[in-house]
């Protein structure tokens, strides 16, 4: 056989003594970190979401530990523009992506924990990055108030009782920077941080809250985590896989 | 005031690739180290819930806390540098293994080329090649001198790779075969063959096959998960010193390790060093550790800051061009690429590991003619398969709005099929780009923070022209439905450009007039002070640094060494 076979052999028998094995790579002994994992990555994950008859379990992570109830549903509306529900699927709201955000401003993130915040604060050249001393959770609070005002002055509503169409009109004069000023801070820059977090809020891990049933990596045939891809890499055709989150890592360390 | 600790041999300021190595040398020679890191310690179970991308990608976990300190920005001498309060260009390294745990593994040799880059440049195109504002200059050593201490840091991290013509001479193959040559990187061999280049995989930290290297340490074969850039490796498949060095010198009983711990200034008289003042992060309590021999190794900025902080050597001054400490700080250019776009295609796309890639070695270094160009190096021309992890990569065409039904029809659309044809350019120095201090804004500790003042130069920006054209007859060759090529060098911006090779600052060369270390990497003003990282680096070449720093963390080790026994200036 030829040394091209003879590897492919040995591939396939690793693969199965990884699958099999729970304490081994090749051979090699690498103690309890990575082996408890590998016989489990076949096994899809299940949130609990759903019980057997298909009912809805309530998911006691679907709660406001940041936003009041009128600025979550500011929210949703809002995310739901950037990411809208269509033929491919789920958009921003059904997802869970207000939880998301939700929790990301209630946590160290939102206050900034890990930036550098010392003064003096000076208007930055475009090249120089952002320089507010607003923390994130306060912008955010700040642009969503603006929202509203904004729909009033215009539309003599609220934004969430704006058609989609309208929505768009008061997103994209935020993202232009011609909404209110928010103490100071560009209403663009509080777009950037209301698109980033949709974003993450569709295809962050579902353990954050948003990416509900993991729903928004299906859309895009991502399959999440798995400890290994050596097959699927060399495949020459697309292989579409279970979605499986950090949750199917857990009770194996 | 500081707490006097006993005298020791070596002090090792930064436990990445640089200290590490340096760190398993000595102690295996049975010689006495401390090793201070300010980050946390670090260990390969750690990284059983890695595989997420918000925590580690987008939140950098394992990264430097920028709220403990920073750098500060600005284009040129006119402005009044900012703080970067945020990542959004280069990320920075932190913890135990350093930038060496969530790097992607991508590890080359510099050119024969680089380490002459002024003689051989004059010698072929004539004295005026070089334009005065550009301070190129050779290194000190050549390349044939640093071969063994390449194949040294290649064999200890099983470097995964193969031999290229055009590059310099191997003393012996890569340790360990190439990469998988999947479908995607096979798109781009198809085409760049046709087009008569020699593509070769890229040298890879990321195991193609079980190793075990010189010191007895064993590792597993990658498993292409997808989760190497920002991330650690749960397998230890990624060359990591978490995972080979530094267990090495632990296991000698001569490593004394000390994490959360922050250097912030170098005890010296201005001609040698007593030692360091380190401070506990958690605690706020200030440590001295005199020791015989001081070694810096926190990659590039840090190394710039304690020397300056601490009053040694000479501080560069870009109005007279005197002075070295913050010289030639360099970076690399990489906007010229194009994406490629396939309507009835679907690759692998999540399936990917750090080092994994394909390039050509035509346009690197001077493996092409200069004489009509306005630049000199190059750049290689690669396609790469990381894994596109979902927050990341949402790529659409140009002109698709960021947000909103088309965005979200594109970008799903085209999740898995996406390939990129890029080019990571070198970066030469410029005299009005270097370092020094921030005159206002400071650390967690009351220092103040190294100022950045760089942006791209005539150079970069013709390279960048010429390199994306190459680009785009790859692409082109590879047949997609769409192409977008990108081929304008836009001004540096601190929270735009996706880059991580700083380097320069302390550079080496063979004369203390325009380098502040010798080819040993120790200081030409203070002979027990070492300063190991790209900040050695005299120019920045077209290939990721981390080969080279370990190579010359190799000879500073062999130097350390030496000067122990014999003292003195070692060239």
């Amino acid at each position: 056989m030829s040394d091209k076979e003879k590897n492919q052999v040995e591939d396939r028998t690793r693969r199965t003594f990884l699958r099999n094995s729970g304490f081994a790579l090749g051979g090699i002994v690498i103690g309890g970190t990575v082996g408890s994992l590998l016989g489990t990555t076949d096994t899809k994950n299940e949130s609990n979401v759903n019980t057997e008859s298909g009912a809805p379990v309530a998911n006691p992570n679907v709660a406001l530990m940041f936003f009041y109830p009128e600025e979550y549903e500011t929210t949703m509306a809002a995310a739901e523009r950037i990411f809208p529900k269509n033929d491919l699927g789920p958009g921003a709201m059904e997802l869970n992506a207000g939880i998301y955000i939700d929790h990301q401003l209630a946590s160290q993130w939102g206050v900034n924990a890990r930036d550098y915040t010392d003064g003096p604060f000076y208007k930055p050249e475009p090249t120089q990055g952002e320089q507010i001393k607003v923390l994130r959770k306060d912008l955010f609070r700040l642009g969503l108030k603006g929202l509203d005002n904004y729909s009033n002055e215009n539309y003599q509503t609220n934004f969430a009782d704006l058609e989609a169409a309208e929505q768009d009109e008061v997103l994209t004069a935020f993202e232009k920077g011609e909404g209110p000023s928010l103490s100071g801070v560009s209403t663009s820059d509080f777009f950037k941080l209301l698109r980033q977090l949709t974003i993450e809020g569709i295809y962050a891990d579902p353990l954050y809250g948003g990416n509900k049933e993991m729903l928004g990596w299906q859309m895009r045939k991502y399959p999440g985590t798995y400890m290994s891809y050596v097959k699927e890499i060399k495949s020459d055709e697309f292989v579409e896989l279970d979605q499986q989150s950090l949750h199917s890592h857990m009770g194996h360390s | 005031m500081a707490k006097k600790l006993p005298k020791v041999p070596v002090v090792i300021a930064g436990m990445g690739w640089a200290g590490s190595i340096i760190a398993s040398e000595l102690t295996k020679a049975g010689i006495k180290t401390v090793g201070l890191e300010r980050g946390k310690e670090r260990k390969m179970s750690d990284y059983l819930m890695v595989h997420d991308e918000l925590r580690f990608q987008h939140r950098e976990e394992l990264m430097q806390d920028l709220s403990k300190e920073t750098i500060t920005s600005r284009n040129n001498q006119g402005m009044r540098a900012l703080p970067m309060r945020h990542y959004g260009t280069f990320i920075v390294g932190d913890g135990l293994g350093g930038a060496g745990s969530h790097w992607n593994g991508q590890t080359y040799r510099f050119l024969p080329y680089d380490f002459e880059i002024k003689s051989l440049t004059e010698k072929r195109y004539g004295k005026n090649k070089i334009k005065p504002e550009y301070p190129l200059q050779d290194w000190g050593i050549t390349y044939d001198e640093m071969e063994p201490y390449y194949d040294t840091f290649e064999k200890m991290s099983g470097i995964s790779g193969e031999t290229v013509e055009l590059y310099g001479h191997r003393s012996n193959p890569y340790p360990t075969g190439p990469m998988l040559k999947t479908p995607v990187l096979e798109e781009f061999e198809k085409a760049a063959k046709k087009l008569g280049y020699n593509p070769y995989m890229m040298p890879s930290a990321n195991l193609s096959e079980n190793y075990t290297n010189p010191d007895g340490i064993a590792r597993a074969a990658c498993q292409y998960c997808a989760y190497c850039e920002n991330f650690g490796c749960e397998y230890g498949a990624k060359a990591d010193p978490v995972v080979t060095t530094i267990p090495v010198a632990q296991k000698t009983g001569n490593l004394d390790l000390r994490v959360h711990s922050n250097v912030t200034r170098i005890l010296n008289d201005g001609t040698k060093a007593t030692g360091v003042v380190y401070v506990d992060t958690f605690t706020g309590e200030e440590f001295e550790q005199p020791a015989e021999v001081v070694v810096l190794a926190s990659y590039v900025f840090n190394n710039v800051r304690l020397l300056l902080n601490s009053g040694l050597g000479k501080p560069y001054n870009p109005d007279t061009g005197t002075g070295v400490i913050g010289k030639n700080y360099c970076y690399q250019v990489s906007s010229g690429y194009s994406t490629l776009y396939y309507n009835d295609r679907e690759f692998n796309l999540y399936a990917g590991a750090g080092a994994l890639g394909i390039e050509i070695p035509e346009f690197t270094g001077d493996n092409f003619d200069h004489t009509n160009e306005n630049f000199l190096h190059g750049a290689g021309v690669r396609s790469t398969q990381y894994g596109n992890r979902p927050i990341a990569n949402n790529n659409a065409p140009i002109g698709t709005p960021a947000w909103g039904e088309e965005f979200k029809n594109q970008s799903i659309k085209y999740a898995n099929s996406v390939l990129q044809v890029k080019s990571q350019g070198a970066s030469l120095p410029h005299r009005n780009n270097y370092l020094d201090l921030d005159p206002t804004y400071k650390d967690a500790y009351g220092m103040p923070l190294l100022r950045m003042t760089y942006d791209y130069t005539e150079q970069d920006r013709q390279l960048v022209k010429y390199i994306s054209k190459i680009t785009r007859a790859i692409a082109e060759e590879m047949g997609p439905d769409h192409i977008d090529t990108v081929g304008e060098q836009a001004p540096f911006n601190v929270n735009v450009d996706t880059n991580t090779h700083n380097t320069g600052g302390v550079i080496m060369g063979a004369d203390p007039k325009d380098s502040a270390i010798n080819s040993y990497q120790q200081m030409w003003d203070a002979e027990n002070v070492f300063v190991v990282g790209a900040s050695a680096f005299p120019h920045n070449s077209c290939f990721n640094p981390t080969g080279t720093l370990g190579a010359l963390s190799y000879r500073a080790a062999e130097g350390i060494g030496r000067y122990l026994k014999e003292g003195g200036s070692l060239v």
